[in-house]
């Protein structure tokens, strides 16, 4: 699972106020390297999470990330790299996805995380 | 054959034999392949790469075409064995989640620049445990399609509907959540090729795209014509107000036959001899004379309008 992936999840618990960023603890990952799609990058950032963002970055022990971000890092290209590496390269194969509301844990398990509920759940 | 969402549910029915055979079927890689093209033609993308929503990805065939596009997407399926094919690709754009799209898509609000889904909404119509409620899944799933996308994004869902309820009903649930759009059927006459793919929109302006027809003759013996507003038209489209319009009025038109052929059928011919016409008094004379009855000759004057009463 990317941690665009993560990024973009949400708790679906019935009942709860926000759902995201979902806290992360990873078990087994792997770094890959692929192609850097600049406009992709450039065109997702602004409705990204970031501090989902900061979280991921904590967890997998990325530094040098600003606590925030403003548009003229869009012109960095260090920055759009550093996003690319981050968010599209690296795969947690195996992990947690834990809920800040509700505590409910969501598996990673051969790189696909698994949001299933209970009926009574949702 | 029966259809699959009426044999199993959708987890159980895609094991691991039949997801290994689904992905190897070459009919199937084409048939989904073609689809997944003419969907995302029908989303009208703008030309750069983008971060898309496949529901019910399956086993990665319709996420290929989108990687091949040159997108981002995830995937998400209530079937692991065919997560598990669709993993196996080790897409360099694509992600895979494990998730029952009937129980709300679990993703944050304003996320995805479009959505595609394929051959997979019609499950949500089918109850496959006792605290399932098809309309309560119905409208969580669309409730949550409306919050996932962006403001300028699209859906097309393409779909099979078992009937022409079914694809009301679905049709009818997305726009009760606030969806503009409506439902595009493309070759409508033909049952093999026909396909039904439910357009959104947030535009209250927005227009379906236009159907495929294919061949533009219609042979006389050609059946299955599904009326979605009301018009027999040879590309069927139903846009949500005509829809509205004509929900309770619901029906498969059955075959559409011209003037010509109904004319030639026997409830036709018996249509044409009015009762009491020259042809109708001709006919019963014919088969009075036919019974051994004593009738008198026809001449030019059978039938004819006397002018005066007695």
């Amino acid at each position: 699972m990317r941690l665009l992936t993560h990024n973009s999840l949400k708790c679906p618990v019935k009942g709860v106020a926000k759902g995201y960023p979902l806290q992360l603890t990873i078990v087994d990952m792997e770094v890959d390297e692929t192609e850097v799609k600049p406009d992709f990058i450039r065109g997702i950032l602004p409705s990204l999470e970031w501090e989902g963002v900061l979280v991921a970055a904590a967890a997998v022990g990325f530094d040098g990330l600003p606590e925030s971000w403003d548009t003229s890092l869009l012109d960095d290209r260090d920055f759009i790299l550093a996003m690319h590496r981050l968010l599209i390269d690296i795969h947690i194969v195996e992990g947690v996805l834990t809920c800040p509301e509700t505590g409910r844990t969501f598996p990673i398990k051969g790189g696909i995380v698994d949001m299933v509920l209970p009926e009574s759940d949702v | 054959m029966s259809r699959p969402e009426t044999t199993a549910p959708p987890e159980l029915f895609y094991n691991e034999s039949e997801a290994r055979k689904y992905d190897s079927s070459s009919r199937m890689i084409k048939i989904q392949e073609e689809i997944t093209t003419r969907a995302m033609e029908m989303l009208g993308l703008p030309n750069r790469p983008c971060y898309i929503l496949d529901i019910g990805c399956g086993s990665g065939l319709s996420g290929q075409v989108l990687e091949e596009a040159g997108h981002y997407w995830v995937g998400c399926d209530i079937s692991s064995s065919m997560l598990s094919v669709a993993a196996e690709q080790d897409s360099d754009t694509g992600d895979l989640c494990h998730a029952d799209m009937g129980q709300g898509l679990p993703f944050r609000p304003a996320t995805f620049d479009g959505i595609v889904s394929i051959s997979a909404i019609q499950w949500l119509c089918y109850s496959n445990a006792a605290d399932q409620d098809p309309k309560l899944r119905l409208n969580r799933f669309f409730s949550s399609l409306y919050t996932v996308m962006k403001r300028d994004a699209k859906a097309v869902l393409q779909f099979y509907p078992e009937t022409p309820e079914q694809a009301v009903l679905i049709a009818q649930c997305a726009s009760r959540v606030g969806f503009s759009g409506g439902i595009v059927v493309d070759y409508p006459n033909s049952s093999k090729a026909k396909k039904h793919y439910l357009c959104l929109s947030f535009e209250r302006s927005y227009h379906v795209p236009r159907a495929l027809t294919g061949a533009e003759t219609m042979s006389v013996a050609s059946g299955g014509a599904m009326s979605m507003a009301g018009s027999a038209a040879a590309s069927a489209v139903g846009t949500f107000d005509a829809l509205a319009a004509a929900s309770g009025n619901v029906s498969v038109l059955g075959r559409e036959r011209d003037e010509k052929t109904r004319r030639m059928t026997k409830n036709g011919r018996k249509a044409l001899r009015k009762k009491h016409s020259v042809e109708w008094v001709r006919h019963k004379k014919e088969q009075m004379r036919g019974r051994g009855k004593a009738v008198k000759n026809d001449s030019k004057y059978t039938g004819r309008k006397r002018p005066t009463p007695f």
